[in-house]
């Protein structure tokens, strides 16, 4: 006999192969009958995203549809994962924006730093995360797409409603 | 030729004679198209009720894209079979590997054969049986057609030249070998009640005693039940094919409509042992309460009628595999074999000899035949069936291991036990 095996008493209940069959059989038909169904039919029904969902990124525009970015350089500074390139360039009146600026949505790994560094709230992350593509090259997002986008920004964490009520 | 159909169709005939040959012939023909395509219709929605049932089972939805609410389901599934690439591993056994889903799949269907599914119809041209081939052997045919089934999975676990696949069409072997013997040990009280072994006399001899067999010889179901489910590769005895340990067994090579082949015939072995279960326990087309139906041929309605009932039957059966496969795990291997051998076997000779001694005394007391005799065999089985679930049944089912052991042992396993739990406890490991 094996050293160690694990003997346990049980009781008749559980010893009876025929009740647990019929109580296991009686559960599962409560379950068939009842009506609580969780599956949720995606493309027709879609979850309530948190406020707070950290999704695919946006870039805010200013009125006359330019993007917010200065290009100071902290986000791709803060960024850990190092998915975000920005190239500087300064116009005539001395205003810098971003001549490239890039970021690798499969480099991302969504902590948020990028918005929450950003001193003129341009760059954010979105509630959004339907975002398959056909090719690797389909995830690096230029501007141009970070402007576009139109999905709702994420809301940051507020240390004065910390549960988001 | 066409003159002697309608010379037959004109005649007056006995309604209760058999009918004559043409119209016989034809009358035949139309059932056996009639029923084949029945069948395999059922086959098919019967995976589609099997995927919805699981779904709801687990409270979800199941297939409800196909059609509405998922009702083409089996059409895309078969359309998808069908266009799918045949493919043929280079080391298999090329012929065997082609003929055995088909020699799985033909037994399936051939059982049907014999199964009366509606009262004997009293028409014009005499009467007519409600079974394709109403053949005296009886179910003595499909004891020996469904253990032919096996042929198909063993072989498709040989021939595949896979471990998994071996391991899946050995265990099928064994398992068909070790349940087919209480299987058809379980149909002897019912031969021994009925005296014939054709199915419509088990349906007349339950309409003569006003009462199902399954009150009449409820041991009798319990083991064919129990066995059938073994005989069906279903869970919980799904071993030849479980997934956790032989990816799919026997059919981990085939694809397509080969695949498609074993699936259809676990269905159709399905749809096999859910008639013969409601016809050797369940009265058959008997209607419940009303004995019009039992007065030899009856009218068009009352076979429609009848029908129905026994359609009724077989699909609560079916509702009953499915429910009972998404409810219960897999047997372990000892446990399966321990059950069929040590509890199902035995259980069902001695049930043989109760019986055999039960219908002796009652016979030479003069008793007759009909609802007081099957009261005093009822009442015999509810004592039976008692002393089977709540004193015999505690633990020795389908824990061998556990029984296994002597007093001396368990003994000293719990006190090993307990000496590595005060180890841990203190501190220190058994390493």
């Amino acid at each position: 006999m094996a050293i160690g095996v694990k003997v346990v008493e049980r009781p008749i209940a559980q010893t009876s192969y025929v009740r647990a069959t019929l109580s296991g059989l009686a559960n599962t038909l409560r379950n068939l009958v009842g009506e609580h169904k969780v599956t949720m039919q995606y493309p027709e029904q879609k979850w309530d995203l948190s406020p707070r969902w950290r999704g695919t990124h946006r870039m805010l525009t200013t009125e006359d549809g330019k993007a917010k970015c200065v290009a100071c350089g902290l986000c791709p500074t803060v960024c850990p994962a190092n998915c975000i390139k920005l190239v500087p360039g300064e116009d005539e009146e001395g205003n810098r924006y971003p001549l490239v600026f890039e970021i690798d949505e499969f480099r991302c790994i969504f902590c948020g730093y990028c918005q929450e560094v950003c001193p003129e709230e341009a760059i954010h992350l979105g509630r959004h995360y339907e975002n398959s593509e056909y090719s690797r090259e389909g995830f690096v997002y230029d501007l141009e797409r970070l402007t576009a986008q139109t999905h709702p920004v994420t809301e940051m964490w507020d240390p004065a409603d910390p549960k988001g009520e | 030729m066409i003159f002697t159909v309608l010379a037959t169709l004109q005649a007056v005939v006995d309604r209760q004679q058999p009918a004559r040959f043409w119209p016989w012939l034809t009358i035949t023909v139309v059932k056996l198209l009639l029923v084949f395509t029945v069948y395999m219709l059922g086959v098919a929605y019967l995976t589609l009720a099997e995927r919805k049932i699981s779904a709801w089972i687990q409270r979800r939805l199941g297939p409800n894209r196909v059609g509405p609410r998922g009702l083409f389901q089996p059409l895309a599934d078969g359309l998808k079979n069908i266009m799918k690439e045949e493919t043929m591993p280079a080391h298999v056994n090329k012929a065997i590997f082609v003929i055995a889903p088909m020699l799985s799949f033909i037994p399936a269907l051939m059982v049907w054969a014999v199964i009366p599914f509606a009262a004997p119809w009293a028409s014009r041209w005499g009467r007519i049986e409600m079974v394709l081939a109403d053949v005296p052997i009886g179910f003595l045919y499909i004891l020996a057609i469904s253990s032919l089934g096996v042929y198909g999975i063993v072989l498709a676990g040989w021939s595949s030249n896979n471990k998994y696949a071996l391991l899946g069409g050995l265990r099928s072997s064994a398992q068909m070998v070790s349940y087919e013997i209480s299987l058809g040990m379980s149909l002897i009280p019912v031969l021994l009640l009925a005296g014939n072994v054709t199915l419509s006399a088990v349906v007349n001899q339950q309409a003569q005693f006003h009462m199902w067999n399954v009150l009449l010889l409820s041991v009798s179901f319990v083991t064919f039940l129990i066995s059938s489910f073994a005989e069906t590769n279903r869970l919980p005895f799904d071993l030849p094919e479980a997934e956790s340990e032989l990816i799919t067994g026997y059919h981990t090579e085939y694809s397509a409509m080969k695949f498609s082949l074993f699936f259809i015939a676990e269905y159709a072995n399905m749809v096999t042992a859910s008639a013969l279960i409601a016809t050797l326990f369940f009265g058959g087309w008997d209607i419940p309460f009303m004995s019009a139906d039992n007065a030899g041929a009856v009218s068009g309605l009352l076979v429609l009628l009848s029908a129905v009932i026994f359609i009724a039957k077989v699909l609560f059966f079916l509702f009953f595999f499915i429910w009972v496969r998404w409810t219960l795990p897999r047997f372990r291997y000892d446990q399966l074999m321990s059950l069929g051998w040590k509890v199902l076997l035995p259980l069902a000779i001695a049930y043989i000899i109760i019986v055999a001694s039960l219908i002796l005394a009652l016979d030479m007391a003069g008793m007759q035949r009909g609802f007081t005799y099957g009261l005093i065999l009822f009442a015999v089985n509810a004592v039976l069936l008692f002393i089977l679930f709540f004193v015999l049944d505690r633990g020795r089912i389908v824990s061998p291991a556990y029984r296994g052991a002597s007093v001396v042992e368990l003994a000293h396993l719990r006190g090993i036990t307990a000496a590595r739990a005060r180890l841990t406890s203190q501190g220190g490991g058994v390493h």
